[in-house]
């Protein structure tokens, strides 16, 4: 993506491998590498939307950005400082203003405290010593998510799903991140719900000025929420580009195939609408070439020669398939 | 016109369930219709506690313990299946003329026994009681080859986690068609899987209800899916049926308030993301008459004094609501 602005968040062919350690007199753990070269740039107040299936990566590169998980290479830039290739805890530290909201709220907060008091708990660890402060600004995120003061001193199981959401992304944001990493944060949620939460996520982008990283399987809800949108197939970018463009002309065939499967408010599209073949396979039993190639319809011989690389279709659209020209932006999936 | 309409397989009228609770009387189900029609596949939809699990539940005959209908009745063909005695449900209903699809196909399969054990113990095959077990294998393996498990020759052979997700929710379809019945419940079978998986599931499903002349009964939270499935639906909420009619038509032209203000929020039409404001009421303490009128912007008086009667507005799309009491056409 070539952009005049700077990136706030610049990550370079990052590489995440899970296993690999031999345990005392067994076998060395097999790796597996969940994140494979990705590149990608978050914007000061884009929103970047990370589709894909269970298993493609894409809470790996939330996790790995964040620094809880630790890449295997590749250069992270954040507000153009170096953030990569740092001890854990030092990685961490360097990216206080990257922050994550858990997809489970309700599991995140401690059944034992109240709201009041995990809000409290966050500041403090990231050093705000003054009580006096640290209440205003629990009072001020609870007011921002939509929540009463008087919230403090009720209890995680008191509250419905959405109030739940809201109180994550409360703490979250009595820390002032510049990042905001979603993952998945309506999954679970009603339908009348959502529309709360994801309001209320929309609403917060603008008055604080954030920057969203936002993980998503349902892709209704990034096209609505997203300017941009990277989609993921184990543990790569297939392609990436502006979420208007791509959801009216998808270019790689599994982007084509995964937005046709996606079910939609009109009825009757099932006739015409052929089934991707097979499961997605492991990560850690990768063909050769193109991973998406056993399922492809497209596939052909040189498909197997190499990884495609991304390569520029449109403005500030990218694409990683070699057959692009050949199969033609018309040709349905 | 009436008349020329075939008989449904399944009806369900004026269905109420309540379950005792320590705080008391929970209303789950009140006053509650469907009606599932030969050949057809019926969505059920609505968000979580509107009680279509337990109305799924209730045509099953497996409530919770303390779980009874107080009112309605469930026609299967000519019988009424909250009078049957347990056992005939037990012979004769379930998964015998009403197979089951369960939601998680990773909690209905037990890890530590293999896929054949489980089949071969829980399935039944159709009139003869006392098939032998090479019939009933073979019998297996045709239902595995009908919902296209690769491999179903060795797959009895393996264990549930060897298989994917959407290959396990074939099993447990092939599992539900064992005793060829005519009627399909299925519950959220799609909810834990991925979209194309989910798609390969929903074609399948499609494909053996026009093969084998099955009905189903599809209960969903996701419009977009019913959308994609189902070829009627009924929209639920708190426990009341409030809108049935031909998919194309509720999802483009809603009668009821709280179809129309749902829809509203689903991220492909939303003008502005705002939800429903209230928040759906304690079974406990449920309002009189509908249940949604605490929360609707048309609410008028008369809301609180009854449930309002069905009315078809027009021909197959009926709506629960006293906006539109003058309008039945039927």
């Amino acid at each position: 993506m070539s952009g005049s602005d700077t990136a706030l968040l610049e990550i370079e062919d990052l590489v995440t491998e899970f296993g690999g350690a031999k345990p005392f007199l067994g076998k060395a753990q097999r790796i597996v590498r969940a994140v494979d070269g990705v590149s990608l740039q978050l914007k000061p107040g884009q929103a970047l939307g990370l589709v894909g299936e269970s298993g493609c990566g894409k809470t790996t590169i939330a996790k790995t950005a964040l620094g809880l998980v630790r890449e295997k290479s590749g250069t992270m830039r954040l507000e153009g400082r170096v953030v990569s290739g740092l001890s854990p805890k030092a990685a961490r530290a360097a990216r206080t203003t990257i922050q994550y909201v858990h997809q489970d709220p309700g599991a995140a907060l401690d059944p034992w405290w109240s709201i009041g008091h995990a809000l409290d708990e966050a500041l403090r660890i990231h050093g705000v010593t003054d009580k006096a402060e640290r209440t205003t600004r629990v009072d001020e995120m609870l007011l921002a998510v939509g929540l009463d003061p008087s919230f403090r001193t009720r209890y995680p199981h008191e509250l419905s799903g959405g109030q739940q959401r809201r109180v994550g992304l409360a703490r979250i944001l009595v820390l002032r991140p510049r990042i905001v990493i979603l993952d998945e944060p309506t999954s679970g949620l009603d339908l009348s719900v959502q529309a709360t939460v994801l309001g209320v996520i929309d609403e917060l982008r603008r008055r604080f000025g954030l920057t969203y990283l936002f993980v998503s399987h349902d892709l209704s809800v990034v096209e609505r929420m997203c300017e941009e949108v990277a989609i993921m197939y184990l543990g790569r970018i297939v392609e990436i580009g502006p979420t208007k463009e791509i959801f009216a002309r998808p270019q790689h065939p599994y982007t084509r195939a995964l937005l046709a499967a996606a079910p939609r408010l009109e009825p009757g599209s099932l006739n015409d609408t052929p089934a991707l073949p097979g499961d997605p396979p492991s990560p850690s039993n990768l063909v050769a070439g193109c991973a998406f190639r056993p399922r492809c319809a497209f596939a052909a011989p040189k498909c197997a020669e190499a990884r495609p690389p991304l390569r520029q279709i449109g403005v500030r659209h990218l694409a990683a398939c070699v057959r692009l020209d050949e199969i033609g932006a018309d040709n349905p999936a | 016109m009436m008349l020329e309409k075939p008989n449904p397989v399944l009806e369900i009228r004026g269905l109420s369930v309540s379950v005792g609770t320590d705080e008391g009387e929970a209303r789950i189900l009140d006053n509650a219709g469907l009606a599932l029609m030969p050949g057809s596949i019926h969505g059920v939809v609505g968000e979580s506690g509107c009680g279509k699990s337990t109305l799924i539940r209730a045509i099953l005959g497996i409530l919770p313990k303390r779980g009874r209908a107080t009112a309605g009745s469930i026609m299967l063909g000519e019988r009424n299946l909250l009078e049957l005695p347990a056992d005939t449900l037990q012979k004769e209903v379930r998964g015998r003329a009403i197979g089951f699809i369960p939601q998680d196909p990773f909690q209905a399969l037990n890890p530590v026994f293999r896929v054949g054990t489980q089949l071969l113990e829980t399935i039944r095959t159709p009139g003869d009681s006392r098939a032998t077990r090479e019939t009933k294998k073979a019998h297996v393996i045709s239902l595995l080859k009908a919902v296209q498990l690769p491999d179903a020759e060795h797959a009895l052979d393996r264990y549930p986690h060897q298989f994917s997700g959407g290959q396990r929710q074939r099993l447990l379809i092939a599992a539900a068609l064992a005793s060829s019945p005519g009627i399909i419940l299925a519950d959220e079978p799609t909810t834990a899987l991925d979209v194309t998986t989910q798609l390969q599931i929903l074609k399948l499903l499609r494909g053996l209800a026009i093969e084998r002349g099955l009905s189903m009964l599809f209960v969903t939270h996701d419009f977009g899916v019913v959308a994609q499935l189902c070829d009627t639906v009924t929209v639920m909420y708190a426990g009341q049926t409030v809108e049935s009619g031909p998919v194309g038509q509720v999802l483009k032209a809603p009668y009821h308030p709280y179809t129309q203000m749902l829809l509203a929020c689903h991220p492909e039409r939303a003008d502005e993301l705002a939800g429903i404001p209230g928040a759906v009421p304690s079974p406990l303490r449920p309002p009189t008459g509908c249940r949604f009128s605490p929360r609707c912007p048309s609410a008028r008086p008369e809301c609180n004094a009854g449930q309002p009667p069905r009315v078809a507005p027009s021909p197959g799309h009926a709506v629960r609501c006293v906006l539109h009491l003058d309008e039945a056409a039927a």
